[in-house]
C-alpha cells in the first residue's frame, strides 16, 4: 500500500497543471469563495483547528500566528509569503510554485482575508527566474479572472539571492528596500512587521495548504498525520537515491518508507548519513531510518524536521567534505551583522579545509566543537545555529572518520566516487 | 513651576545584588548602576540598541524561567522578577563573552603598536578584561587595502572594523546624515560611502570618537600621538554658542586633538566637526609674541611690556576713548573690558557686536536676552520650535542635534521663517514660511504658538528691521519662550558682563540710577557714566567725526560688518590699542599691539546661549601669554584706575558676588519693518548666512576640515531660473555697487525675490566682495 497522499501535488502530473484552467477544472478558487463568505475570525479558527503548522522549518501553528495580528487597530495589515527558498537541499516550494502557482494565490486570498490584510507580498528568491515568470503569469491570470483586485492585491517581489532573506525579519527589510539583515525582536512582525505594520510571514507550502483545509474542513486535515503534527506535507528526497523528487505524505512517515517509494539508495550502495530537514538540521545516519518524520519525532532524536529536505548520502561520501561544503555555504551567506556568525563561519571553514586535507590533530576536533559551542545560541538569528548543526552532529556520529582522515594525513575518499556520473560510467 | 515626572521603578537582581531602575532601562545599564561592567561594543547609550556584536551576553531568568540561551544585555529591558547573572557569576555568560571576544579578534590585525586607538581602545581593554590571553586562531585573516578616505577628514581601516555599526547608526539616528552604511556581507561586510559621495557630514568626527576600535581615524590626528603621551584638559568649545563640553589633548605644549566631552544637559556626547577639528589656528597663524608700539617714523616696532603699557595708557588717557571687543572674548575677559571702559575710560561706549547689528537688537538684548533662562531642556519639552534668522545646523550645530533628537523621537514641530529652505530645516521636516529677505516681521507676527513653544532667534534677526520687535510681541501674546542664539561663543557672556552700551554687568540697565549705584558700590567708585553708550557703528562714526580719539580693540575683525570702509578709516584715524593673538586688519592700524593668550593657553569660561557657564582651564601649561583681563588690569594700573582683577579667578569671584538684578528690565522700542523694495529686471534681494565650515579665521590651517565644507553656490528659485534660462551649474554673477561674485547656480526652494549665497565661503565673501548684507538689492545675471 502506498503511503503517498497527494493533496498539494495531486495534479502535478498533468501537463497544464500550472494554468488557471487546470486549477479551476479541479475546483480551484472555490475555497477562497467559501472563505471570503466566512467571518475572518472563523477562518482563523478553522486553520487553528486543522492543526496546520508552518512548513518553513520552525513548525509554528499557522492559525495561532494569524491570531496574533491585532484586530480593529485601524492599521494596514500585510501578508508576506516567504518564497525565498535557499537552503541547501530544500526544494519543495520551487516545484510547488512551478506546478501549481494558483493554489498559492488562492491561499494568499484566504489568509489575507483572515488577517484583514489588503495586500499580500510574495517574496521569491531572484535566482529562480522561471518560477518568478510562472507566478507572475498566474497572478496576472488571477487578476483577469477577478480573483484578485477586489479587495486583495498581490505583489510579487524578487529578492537578490541571499539566504539570510529567508529569515522573516531580514526578508521584511529586504522587501522594504534595505539590505536584508535580521531585525531586533521584539517587536515581532505580528505587531510591527512590513512598514512597521502588523504582518504575517508564512512559508509558501503553509499558505498553499490552506485552500484544501477550507474546502475539506479541519477534521479532514486532522485525520492525517500524527498527534501533534497534522496533515500532509512535501518530503523532498535528493542525493544518492534512485528516484529523487517530491513525495507528499502524511507527517510521521519514516525515511525507510520514503526510500522504498524512491526506489532505494542508488544501486550497490548503502545509506551513510542524511539530513532530515535541510543542511541546517543536525544529520542522521542509518540508525535513524525508522524515526517518524514529524516535528516531535525528529526533535526527540536530536534534530529538526525543518523543511523536510532529505538529502541522502551513501558510503562514498566524505562526511568531512560534505560538512565543509555546507560550512562554506554558511560563510558565504552569513549576513555579517553579528560577530559569532560572521567571524565564526570564517574560522570554521579554515579549520574544516585543513581537516579535509588531513591536516590537524585530535585537539583540533575539540577546538572545532568548542568554537561551535561559542557560536550556537550566541548569534543574532538562527543562521549560525544552522551553520554549526552539521559540524556538531557529524562529530557526534563520525568522529572516527575525522580521526582516520587525520591519521591518513589526507583525504580518505575520492570525491569522484560520490558523483552520479561515476556510477553511470560504472553501470555502462 | 516644577513638574514631577512619575517614573515606574523596577527592581532586579544582578549577580546577587538588588538594584531599582526606571522601567525601560536596559539590563546592561542596570548593571552599571551596581558598578558591574558588562563588556560591549555596539551598545551606546544614545543610539538605538542593535544587539550586533554579542559581546554583552548574560544569563537571564524571569520569575524562575530561565532563557535557554544567554541574552544580549544591551537589547533587553529590565522586568520585574528578573535575575541576571553576568560574567561574574555565570560560567555560561563568561564563556560566551570570551568566545565572542576570541571571534572578534580572529580577523582583527595585530597592529595595535601603530594604531591611533592603541592605549584607549575598548577592544584592547576588553580583550584584556574579558578575553583569553592566547588566540587559538591559526588561519588567514581578512585583509583590505588600508586606509581609505571616506571624507577628507575621516579615514577607514576596514580590517580593524568590528562592524558594531555605531558610526552608521550615529550618522543616521543622531545627525540624520545617512552618508555611510554597511555594505557587502559576512566577514567582508564593511562600512562604505555612496559612490563618489564622501562622508560630508558636519558631525562626522563623532563617528571617530565612538568607534570602539581604530577603524575610523581622523586624518589630522592619524599617527600624531599615543594616547598615553597626551595630557588631557577638560575644556569648552570656543567656536559657537552651543557650549559644548570638550576635552583638549596636548603633547609637549601643542594641541593635537580635541574630543567631545560628556554633558547630558548640553551636548550629550557629541560635537560638530568644527569644534573637534579646528584648533590649529592657535599655532597655524602667525602668532604675536611681543608687544609692538608705533614709533615716530610710523612703524610698528617691538617694545618691552612696560614701554607698551605706558604708551597704551597714555594714548587712552589723552583721548576720549571707546572699547570694541569681539564676540569671542571669555566671560571674564568681557567683564574686564566692561569694567575697564567704565573705570579707566569713564564711558559706556563699548560694544561686543563686531558684526552686523542694530539698535533694535541692542534693546532686544537688554529687554529679553540678558538673564534669560531658556535652556536645551526647553527644546526637549517644546511643542513647537520657531526659527527666526537662525539656521541651527550651520550656526549652532548642537541646537540642531537637540531639535533633531526631539523631531525623531516625537515628531517635534519645527517652523522656519526664512527666505531659503536650508538643508538643516529640510532634515527636520520643518514648515518653511517663505518670506522675502527683510519681510520677516509680518511672517513672525502671523505664527501661532503656545506657552510650551520656543522661539529660537539668531543674531541675523537684527538684519531685518522689525523682526525682533515681532518676536518680542509674539512671545508676549503666546507665552512662548525666547532663546537668542548668537554664533560666537562669547556674546552671551559679553551681554551679562555689560560689554555693551546700554547694560552694566549682571543685566543692570545703564539708564537705571539704582543699577549704577549697585555697580559703583561693587567696584568701589563714586560714580559711573550715566549716558547710554554708543554702538559699534556709532563708535566708528564718532571716530570719523572726531568725537572719539582712541579705541581699545580686542578680537575684532572690521570686515565682519557692512560698514567696513567706515571701520577701517576709523581705525586709521584713532589712536588704537589692540589686544590680539595674531596680526590683523586692526593690528596693522594700531598704535600699540599687545599679544594675548589664545583660548587653550588660558583659563576662563564662556556663557553659552543658555547663559550656562562653560568653564575651562588652560590646556597648554606654562604659556607665557597673558589673558586679555590680565593685560587690561595692567593698562588700568598704568592709568591709575586699577581694576583689581589680577587673575581670572578674581574676576569670576567678583562676577559671582554680583547678585541678580531685581529691578526693572530695560524696555524695548517697537521698530517697524521696512517696506519691501520694488524689484526690476535682474534685481534680487540678497539672503545669506555663514556656513559652519567656511573661511572663518578659527578654521585657518585645517585643510582636511575644509575638504568637507559645502559647495559654494548661488541659489535662485525655479521661477526666476526659468525666466533667466538658468539651470543648475550655470554661472551667476551677483553684483552690488561695490563689487561682484560669480558663483555656480543651484535652483532650489527659495523666495522668488531672493538670491542666496554663503556669506564667508570660498569665492563668496559677501561682506567684502559686495559690501552689503541681508535685504540689500543686488543684480543677478547669467554669464
Amino acid at each position: 500500500m502506498t503511503k503517498l497522499v497527494p493533496v498539494l501535488s495531486e495534479h502535478w502530473d498533468e501537463k497544464d497543471s500550472f494554468t488557471i484552467e487546470a486549477y479551476t477544472r479541479h475546483g480551484g478558487y472555490k475555497a477562497s469563495q467559501k472563505a471570503l463568505a466566512m467571518d475572518p475570525d472563523a477562518v482563523i479558527q478553522l486553520v487553528k483547528d486543522s492543526g496546520l503548522r508552518g512548513r518553513g522549518g520552525a513548525g509554528f501553528p499557522t492559525g495561532m500566528k494569524w491570531g496574533f495580528i491585532p484586530q480593529g487597530d485601524n492599521k494596514e495589515h500585510y501578508l508576506v509569503v516567504n518564497a525565498d527558498e535557499s537552503e541547501p537541499g530544500t526544494c519543495k516550494d520551487t516545484p510547488l510554485m512551478m506546478a501549481n502557482p494558483h493554489v498559492l494565490i488562492e491561499g494568499c486570498i484566504i489568509a489575507a482575508h483572515a488577517i484583514r490584510a489588503k495586500h499580500a507580498f510574495i517574496y521569491i528568491r531572484g535566482e529562480v527566474t522561471h518560477v518568478v515568470r510562472r507566478v507572475n503569469q498566474a497572478i496576472e491570470d488571477a487578476y483577469k479572472a477577478g480573483h484578485l483586485g477586489k479587495g486583495i492585491e498581490i505583489v510579487l517581489h524578487v529578492g537578490a539571492g541571499a539566504y539570510i532573506c529567508g529569515e522573516e525579519t531580514a526578508l521584511l527589510d529586504s522587501l522594504e528596500g534595505f539590505r536584508g539583515q535580521p531585525r531586533l525582536r521584539p517587536p515581532f512582525p505580528a505587531i510591527a512587521g512590513l512598514y512597521a505594520m502588523p504582518t504575517v510571514v508564512n512559508n509558501v507550502e503553509s499558505i498553499a495548504s490552506v485552500p484544501a483545509i477550507i474546502l475539506n474542513g479541519a477534521e479532514w486535515y486532522q485525520s492525517m498525520g500524527t498527534e501533534k503534527s497534522k496533515g500532509t506535507t512535501l518530503y523532498s528526497l535528493s542525493g544518492h537515491v534512485k528516484n529523487p523528487g517530491q513525495f507528499e505524505a502524511p507527517l510521521g512517515i519514516t525515511l525507510r518508507e520514503l526510500l522504498e517509494l524512491a526506489g532505494g539508495i542508488r544501486e550497490g550502495h548503502r545509506l551513510k548519513f542524511w539530513t532530515p530537514g535541510g543542511s541546517s538540521t543536525p544529520i542522521f545516519t542509518d540508525e535513524h531510518l525508522d524515526i517518524p518524520l514529524d516535528y516531535e519525532g525528529v526533535a526527540a532524536a536530536g534534530s529538526m524536521l525543518g523543511t523536510k529536505a532529505l538529502q541522502i548520502f551513501d558510503e562514498t561520501t566524505s562526511i568531512i567534505r560534505a560538512v565543509l561544503r555546507w560550512t562554506e555555504f554558511y560563510k558565504h551567506e552569513s549576513c555579517g551583522k553579528c560577530t559569532p556568525c560572521r567571524e565564526g563561519t570564517w574560522w570554521l571553514v579554515q579549520i574544516l579545509r585543513d581537516l579535509d586535507a588531513g591536516i590537524g590533530t585530535e585537539e583540533d576536533l575539540n577546538k572545532l566543537l568548542d568554537i561551535c559551542d561559542n557560536i550556537a545560541g550566541r548569534s543574532f538569528c538562527a543562521l549560525a545555529d544552522g551553520a554549526v548543526a552539521p559540524i556538531i552532529s557529524s562529530l557526534k556520529y563520525f568522529r572516527q572518520e575525522y580521526l582516520d582522515q587525520l591519521a591518513n594525513k589526507g583525504p580518505l575518499f575520492d570525491p569522484m566516487d560520490s558523483t552520479l556520473f561515476v556510477s553511470a560510467k560504472a553501470g555502462a | 513651576m516644577t513638574t514631577t515626572e512619575i517614573v515606574d521603578m523596577i527592581t532586579v537582581v544582578i549577580d546577587g545584588f538588588e538594584v531599582s531602575v526606571p522601567k525601560g532601562t536596559l539590563v546592561i545599564r542596570a548593571a552599571e548602576q551596581l558598578g558591574i561592567q558588562i563588556p560591549r561594543f555596539c551598545d551606546h547609550p544614545l543610539l538605538d540598541p542593535v544587539g550586533a556584536c554579542r559581546q554583552c551576553l548574560v544569563d537571564i531568568e524571569i520569575n524562575g524561567r530561565a532563557f535557554p540561551k544567554p541574552q544580549a544585555s544591551c537589547t533587553i529591558p529590565v522586568e520585574p522578577g528578573m535575575i541576571v547573572k553576568t560574567q561574574l557569576t555565570s560560567q555560561v555568560a563568561d564563556k560566551a563573552q570570551k568566545g565572542v571576544m576570541e571571534l572578534l579578534l580572529i580577523n582583527h590585525p595585530l597592529d595595535c603598536p601603530v594604531c591611533d586607538k592603541g592605549g584607549e581602545c575598548p577592544l584592547q581593554n576588553q580583550a584584556m578584561s574579558n578575553g583569553q590571553g592566547q588566540t587559538r586562531f591559526e588561519g588567514v585573516k581578512r585583509r583590505f587595502e588600508k586606509p581609505i578616505n571616506i571624507s577628507s577628514q575621516v579615514l577607514l581601516d576596514r580590517e580593524r572594523c568590528v562592524l558594531c555599526a555605531r558610526c552608521t547608526r550615529f550618522s543616521d539616528q543622531i545627525a540624520s546624515d545617512p552618508f555611510i552604511t554597511l555594505n557587502e556581507r559576512g566577514a567582508l561586510q564593511q562600512v562604505g560611502i555612496y559612490e563618489k559621495q564622501p562622508f560630508k557630514s558636519y558631525f562626522s568626527g563623532n563617528t571617530v570618537q565612538i568607534c570602539p576600535v581604530g577603524a575610523l581615524t581622523g586624518a589630522s590626528y592619524r599617527f600624531r600621538a599615543r594616547p598615553f603621551d597626551l595630557v588631557s584638559t577638560p575644556s569648552a568649545c570656543e567656536h559657537c554658542a552651543s557650549g559644548c563640553d570638550m576635552r583638549t589633548d596636548v603633547r609637549r605644549g601643542k594641541t593635537l586633538r580635541r574630543l567631545a566631552g560628556d554633558d547630558a544637559s548640553v551636548n550629550e556626547e557629541w560635537n560638530c566637526d568644527k569644534g573637534r577639528w579646528a584648533f590649529k589656528y592657535v599655532t597655524a597663524i602667525d602668532r604675536l609674541t611681543h608687544p609692538l608700539v608705533r614709533n615716530d617714523a610710523g612703524d610698528l616696532v617691538q617694545a618691552s611690556w612696560p614701554e607698551a603699557l605706558s604708551a597704551a595708557a597714555k594714548g587712552l588717557k589723552e583721548n576720549r576713548s571707546a572699547v570694541l571687543v569681539g564676540g569671542r572674548a571669555t566671560y571674564e575677559d568681557a567683564y574686564g573690558y566692561s569694567k575697564f571702559a567704565r573705570i579707566a575710560l569713564g564711558t559706556n561706549d563699548i560694544d561686543f557686536r563686531s558684526r552686523i547689528s542694530s539698535d533694535e537688537e541692542r534693546e532686544f538684548l537688554a529687554a529679553r536676552v540678558v538673564g534669560s533662562t531658556t535652556t536645551y531642556r526647553d527644546i526637549d519639552r517644546a511643542d513647537h520650535v520657531l526659527l527666526v534668522g537662525f539656521e541651527p545646523e550651520e550656526e549652532s550645530p548642537i541646537v540642531f542635534l537637540r531639535i533633531n533628537k526631539q523631531f525623531r523621537k516625537r515628531a517635534l514641530k519645527v517652523t522656519a521663517v526664512a527666505s531659503k529652505l536650508s538643508i538643516g530645516v529640510d532634515k527636520l521636516k520643518g514648515q518653511f514660511v517663505k518670506v522675502a529677505p527683510g519681510q520677516e516681521a509680518a511672517a513672525i507676527a502671523a505664527q501661532t504658538l503656545s506657552a510650551q513653544s520656543i522661539i529660537l532667534v539668531g543674531e541675523r534677526a537684527s538684519e531685518s528691521a522689525g523682526a525682533l520687535t515681532a518676536v518680542a510681541a509674539l512671545a508676549d501674546s503666546t507665552g512662548a519662550k525666547i532663546a537668542w542664539i548668537p554664533r560666537r561663543a562669547g556674546e552671551r557672556g559679553a551681554i551679562e558682563a555689560g560689554a555693551i552700551g546700554n547694560l552694566l554687568p549682571g543685566g543692570r540697565p545703564v539708564a537705571d540710577a539704582a543699577a549704577r549705584v549697585d555697580i559703583a558700590a561693587l567696584w568701589g567708585i563714586s560714580v559711573l557714566p550715566s549716558q547710554i553708550g554708543r554702538s559699534s557703528d556709532e563708535i566708528f562714526a564718532a571716530v570719523n567725526s572726531g568725537a572719539i580719539g582712541a579705541l581699545l580693540v580686542g578680537g575684532v575683525d572690521p570686515l565682519d560688518g557692512i560698514n567696513s570702509q567706515a571701520a577701517l578709516s576709523a581705525l586709521d584715524t584713532a589712536f588704537v590699542v589692540c589686544l590680539e593673538i595674531a596680526p590683523s586688519e586692526v593690528t596693522m592700524r594700531a598704535d600699540v599691539v599687545l599679544p594675548v593668550a589664545a583660548i587653550t593657553e588660558k583659563s576662563g569660561s564662556f556663557l553659552n546661549w543658555e547663559g550656562r557657564a562653560r568653564s575651562f582651564d588652560a590646556a597648554v601649561a606654562d604659556s607665557l601669554n597673558r589673558s586679555d583681563l590680565r593685560i587690561l588690569s595692567m593698562i588700568a594700573e598704568e592709568m591709575s584706575a586699577p581694576l583689581k582683577l589680577s587673575t581670572v579667578s578674581a574676576a569670576a569671584k567678583e562676577i559671582a558676588s554680583l547678585g541678580p538684578w531685581e529691578g526693572a528690565r530695560a524696555s524695548m522700542k517697537a521698530v517697524n519693518a521696512e517696506k519691501a523694495p520694488t524689484l526690476s529686471g535682474d534685481q534680487f534681494i540678497l539672503n545669506s548666512w555663514r556656513r559652519l565650515l567656511d573661511l572663518g579665521t578659527l578654521q585657518k590651517g585645517e585643510e582636511n576640515l575644509a575638504g568637507t565644507a559645502r559647495q559654494t553656490i548661488a541659489v535662485i528659485s525655479p521661477k526666476r531660473a526659468q525666466a533667466m534660462g538658468v539651470a543648475d551649474g550655470d554661472l551667476l554673477k551677483i553684483s552690488s555697487a561695490l563689487g561682484s561674485v560669480t558663483l555656480s547656480a543651484l535652483v532650489e526652494d527659495i523666495h522668488d525675490d531672493a538670491v542666496w549665497a554663503p556669506r564667508n565661503s570660498q569665492g563668496s565673501q559677501l561682506l567684502i566682495n559686495l559690501g552689503v548684507g541681508h535685504g540689500a538689492v543686488v543684480s543677478v545675471v547669467k554669464i
